[in-house]
């Protein structure tokens, strides 16, 4: 579902690379031309990609679960359905996003344990709790939308295998979006309390939303090598912005209040935003925020409690490549 | 709609989707269950497209249901606001997830014994039961190809794979032959040539069941005492708790559009 500017600095080994191959690298970057696997690549855009590419990976995952939160509950047959199948895009999405980071020479497996050991980071939009129905509403139109602003982009990255993850990603993040929004419109239509649960759901979920997009540019430790190597081609305020404008006339058209009452819109049309809460955004990332625990623990028991069937799984197929084997010798 | 249940005219017809309708909607819900909780990315995929396609063969067959009913029941009606009492699903498919091998288990004895179903009743005379088993059958031939090669990798696996399959296979063995089990309205419809008597295909399913179980190096139970009531709305303990929470919106915020 969503990738964040979470990365910590990469260090710059640049020096220590051959810099005929590091020049002819950047060469080939600035040219738009895409990097596959087998090409040659600094040490530090392997790492960089990696980490962004596993990230986006585990948020994914660990995406189902507040979505995943309302299968069993959803309120017609319909919309059980269309969860369902959502939740199961953003399995896919996961999937696909371990299989491209594998192109750079990591292991799902390891990759996963990472994220199990707290190591790895996912984005900090799923440690927010869905306590009502308008929540799945409210992620699609605004979570999904968020991580469509930020994915667009990525569909021309410089790493083709990621590039081209995105472009069937954002495909279906667009459907989701759309039928997030759909939802609105169902419960703004709808009772004063079909409607109250839809301005509870974008008040608790408006903030976190812009957190998305990572720390202010100010404060971004390592956009540049980034931006340089096109893996970013936006700065994290740039898309911010971008999400605003485009979310403020929907929220009028579902005749929702942003909860931000000192939200101006300026001469150029832009609507200029209050200044956000980053100790919030700090405290969800160092794992206080409100669902933490509870996705982590849940990651972990899935984990542990389907170990037994990946060894089955693993012990079967080797006794059968075994006797594949042995039939062959005869 | 009010949050109170609904009063249903069981004539034979629309009793006969009804209990086909709980069946599929009772067991896509165990199944998406699992959603975001699966021992492998992969069976968190499977297992939610299986409950999607078992979802799917409910509303149509709720569609079905509430149109022979000819009042103003619709699928949500049917779904969300009859209690445990109301419901006709088996006993089998209402049985918790437990753990991976029970529900591939109660997965492999439903769907061995789907797939037979839906093909047979492609004949039916009823073109909209003959139209919903084409596409039933088609899914059900996947879901019994998916759950028996985990029956057999679990069988033939680990030590401790192959003794939690044949404990689920011991556990659900009993939940079995509710599916073979016919009442005078549903003979009613045998001989009209609208349904198919499913104690037809016993055989069969056994003989799909025991090649899968062989190869998997398991057996079969000898116990052939079988659990009955679930056509009849007498459930298991199991079944309100389901409802209590698949229900709760329609419950809790009736009448209103979602």
């Amino acid at each position: 579902m969503y990738t964040q500017a979470l990365n910590t600095a990469e260090t710059d080994d640049r020096g220590l690379e051959d810099a005929a191959k590091a020049a002819q690298f950047q060469a080939r970057i600035d040219a738009e031309e895409r990097i596959e696997p087998n090409d040659w690549m600094p040490a530090a855009y392997r790492k960089t990609l990696t980490r962004q590419i596993s990230q986006h990976a585990h948020s994914e995952i660990v995406g189902m679960l507040p979505e995943g939160n309302w299968i069993t509950r959803a309120p017609t047959l319909r919309r059980k359905g269309a969860l369902l199948a959502k939740v199961q895009d953003e399995c896919g999405h996961g999937l696909y996003l371990y299989a491209a980071a594998e192109t750079l020479g990591a292991s799902r497996e390891e990759l996963v344990d990472a994220m199990l050991a707290g190591k790895a980071k996912y984005s900090s939009i799923f440690n927010y709790p869905t306590l009502t129905w308008a929540d799945i509403g409210t992620i699609g139109w605004l979570v999904d939308g968020a991580a469509i602003m930020n994915q667009i982009p990525l569909c021309r990255c410089s790493y083709g295998p990621y590039a081209r993850a995105m472009i069937r990603v954002c495909k279906e993040e667009s459907f989701h979006q759309r039928q997030g929004y759909e939802i609105m419109v169902t419960l703004c239509r709808g009772s004063d309390e079909q409607k109250a649960m839809a301005q509870d759901a974008l008040n608790r979920w408006w903030w976190p939303v812009l957190m998305m997009f990572g720390p202010p540019d100010a404060a971004s430790q390592h956009s540049d090598a980034s931006t340089r190597w096109k893996i970013k081609r936006f700065s994290n305020d740039e898309l911010r912005q971008k999400f605003v404008d485009a979310t403020v006339p929907q929220a009028q058209y579902l005749g929702l209040t942003i909860p931000d009452p000192g939200m101006v819109q300026d001469a150029e049309g832009h609507w200029r935003y209050s200044e956000i809460d980053w100790t919030e955004f700090k405290q969800v990332l160092a794992g206080n925020g409100p669902c933490n625990r509870d996705r982590m623990a849940a990651r972990r028991k899935a984990h542990d409690e389907g170990a037994w069937v990946r060894e089955a799984a693993a012990a079967y197929a080797a006794k059968r490549a075994q006797r594949q084997t042995a039939q062959a010798a005869e | 709609m009010s949050c109170a249940n609904i009063q249903v005219s069981e004539t034979p017809l629309m009793l006969y989707a009804l209990r086909r309708a709980d069946d599929a909607l009772i067991l896509g819900h165990r199944l998406s269950e699992w959603c975001g909780h699966a021992p492998i990315l992969e069976e968190d995929m499977a297992l939610s497209n299986i409950a999607l396609d078992l979802i799917g063969q409910a509303r149509e067959l709720y569609g079905y249901a509430a149109k022979s009913e000819g009042r103003d029941n619709d699928e949500d009606k049917l779904a969300y606001l009859r209690d445990v009492r109301q419901y006709r699903n088996l006993l089998l498919v209402e049985q918790p997830n437990g753990d991976f091998a029970h529900t591939m288990v109660r997965q492999f004895f439903y769907s061995a014994f789907a797939d037979l179903y839906w093909r047979e009743m492609m004949s039916s005379r009823d073109a909209t039961l003959a139209a919903i088993a084409a596409k039933s059958e088609k899914e059900s031939a996947y879901h019994l190809r998916h759950a028996s090669e985990w029956i057999i990798r679990l069988g033939d696996g680990t030590d401790e794979s192959h003794r939690r399959v044949q404990a689920a296979i011991d556990d659900l063995w009993a939940f079995t032959g509710e599916m073979f089990a016919v009442d005078d309205g549903e003979r009613a419809l045998i001989h009209a040539g609208v349904a198919i008597d499913p104690g037809t295909l016993r055989g069969r399913w056994l003989t799909t069941l025991s090649d899968v179980i062989d190869e998997a190096t398991l057996s079969l139970p000898q116990n052939d005492w079988m659990q009955q009531g679930g056509r009849a709305g007498r459930h298991s303990e199991h079944l309100g708790h389901l409802l209590s929470e698949l229900q709760s919106m329609q419950r809790t915020f009736p009448g209103l559009t979602w």
